[in-house]
């Protein structure tokens, strides 16, 4: 079974067609990463897929679960860590983590070893006790990522996940999501092509709300004549605007 | 268990907030030392504890819709309220986890301001406890407001609208600091058609143990509350399923 499936999905706002009839297969244990210039229709089309938004038609099936009438089945096979960091800054690292645990019903001993595993994986321990807000924007980034992890989601969208950070921060990161490749699908957006180029299995480019083309980044680069993963990116969207 | 788990989050958010713990409660109960200190010096009537203290009490839970207006227009801004959107939480869930874990804060918050009373000479009675019981439909009032704002509005325009005008509109219509006959007129049918005047009003009939006093103001406190909570409910699952 495909881990997504999208069938002509589209989203019109009044007179502007956001994504246009997008058919797109990721299957399961792949990071794909979604590319594309501002307005690509990238985070619409995410928003669609996590339920933020419905679409005005088509369908998608995640893990064979529509969108339009399983959402609830959805959401619990799902997680996102969305563009800006989401964390409840008075809350500590630890009672975030807590918090999104309670969230999907967790047991108290279920929820305390989470907690420890994740705190563990990611090296937040020794910020545990900390506020959220008092922290770094890598080590939001983090807890932001840490906080989608804790349901152990068959499905994680990661909007942006390296947006500011600096090249520590971003290089530690992708560590992070290159360690869940093979565990879960991850759909990753990103305006970094290098990123996209190192952590992707396949990459889905996208312009004005179409899908232009999808490839492993070697195929994208053989598509577009070039061994330079962001000359072939910029290629391949210029060439479908003429 | 879920929204126990949302309902613990909106409370650490709101108590962990320092200018929070001022507003809430340092500041009716400095108030009440200011007012109860002109009061020995120049004796009016309307600054006696026993009629003071249920003033302080609903203005001082007029900030709650600030509290909570604040809490929740945060979360919009940011995108910790989408992230929540994607979870297993339902709409209900959201909505009682906003509204329930302040109305504890309400609580505790007149049980300090009745208890600074008691310090400063109002006599202790059963009154004062159920006078407290009173100020729940009150604090589901402001709470609720809190809830229509939050979902309407951006933080910083809440500062303004919550923070500024509904705390000066419970203070000067609800006849905490004046009687409002001195100025009668339009002001005073003003006030008496807003539900601000009414829960001070019921309070004080409460904590005099006057139960028939309670009436007519107790419909007036539940009616404007349980509209408020109706609309702020449609309010925000509208702005739910915009985003």
């Amino acid at each position: 079974m495909d881990a997504i499936k999208t069938v002509e999905l589209t989203k019109k706002y009044k007179d502007v067609t956001a994504v246009y009839g997008l058919n797109l297969t990721v299957r399961q244990g792949e990071l794909l990463s979604l590319l594309g210039v501002n307005g690509a229709g990238k985070t619409t089309t995410i928003k669609m897929l996590t339920g933020l938004t419905r679409p005005t038609s088509g369908d998608a099936y995640l893990l064979g679960k529509s969108i339009l009438t399983e959402s609830a089945a959805i959401k619990v096979m799902i997680a996102v860590s969305p563009q800006e960091t989401a964390v409840a800054p008075n809350l500590t690292v630890g009672e975030n983590l807590e918090l999104m645990a309670g969230i999907h019903g967790f047991p108290q001993t279920q929820t305390r070893d989470k907690v420890a595993e994740l705190c563990d994986r990611f090296g937040l321990g020794e910020v545990a006790n900390k506020r959220a807000g008092k922290l770094s924007g890598g080590w939001q980034r983090r807890l932001s990522i840490a906080m989608a992890l804790i349901s152990d989601p068959q499905i994680l969208f990661l909007d942006e996940p390296t947006l500011g950070l600096d090249v520590l921060a971003r290089s530690d990161l992708w560590d992070m999501i290159r360690a869940l490749k093979g565990s879960m699908t991850v759909i990753l957006t990103t305006h970094y092509m290098e990123e996209a180029e190192a952590l992707s299995d396949r990459v889905a480019i996208m312009k004005s709300g179409r899908l232009l083309l999808t490839g492993t980044p070697a195929e994208i680069k053989r598509h577009a004549g070039t061994d330079k993963f962001d000359e072939a990116f910029v290629r391949i969207v210029k060439e479908a605007a003429q | 268990m879920k929204v126990f788990a949302f309902s613990k989050r909106n409370d650490l958010e709101i108590l962990r907030d320092p200018l929070n713990l001022f507003f809430g409660v340092g500041f009716p109960i400095v108030l009440l030392l200011l007012l109860t200190v002109i009061q020995r010096n120049i004796p009016v009537a309307l600054f006696e504890i026993g009629h003071l203290a249920p003033g302080i009490v609903v203005f001082g839970l007029s900030f709650m819709t600030l509290f909570s207006a604040t809490l929740i227009a945060k979360d919009r801004g940011s995108s910790f309220l989408q992230r929540l959107y994607t979870t297993p939480l339902t709409a209900e869930d959201f909505i009682l986890g906003y509204l329930l874990p302040i109305l504890p804060i309400c609580i505790a918050q007149s049980v300090i301001c009745f208890a600074m009373a008691a310090l400063l000479g109002l006599p202790v009675t059963i009154h004062i406890l159920t006078s407290v019981l009173f100020t729940i439909p009150v604090s589901l009032l402001f709470v609720s407001l809190g809830l229509l704002c939050g979902s309407i509005f951006t933080d910083k325009q809440v500062g303004g609208i919550c923070g500024a005008l509904l705390t000066n509109l419970t203070a000067w219509l609800s006849g905490i600091w004046f009687d409002l006959r001195l100025l009668g007129g339009a002001f005073q049918k003003i006030a008496n058609l807003l539900p601000f005047v009414h829960a001070v009003e019921m309070e004080r009939a409460v904590l005099q143990g006057d139960y028939t006093g309670v009436f007519p103001h107790i419909w007036w406190v539940i009616g404007y509350a349980a509209a408020v909570t109706a609309i702020a409910v449609f309010t925000f699952l509208r702005q739910m399923k915009r985003q």
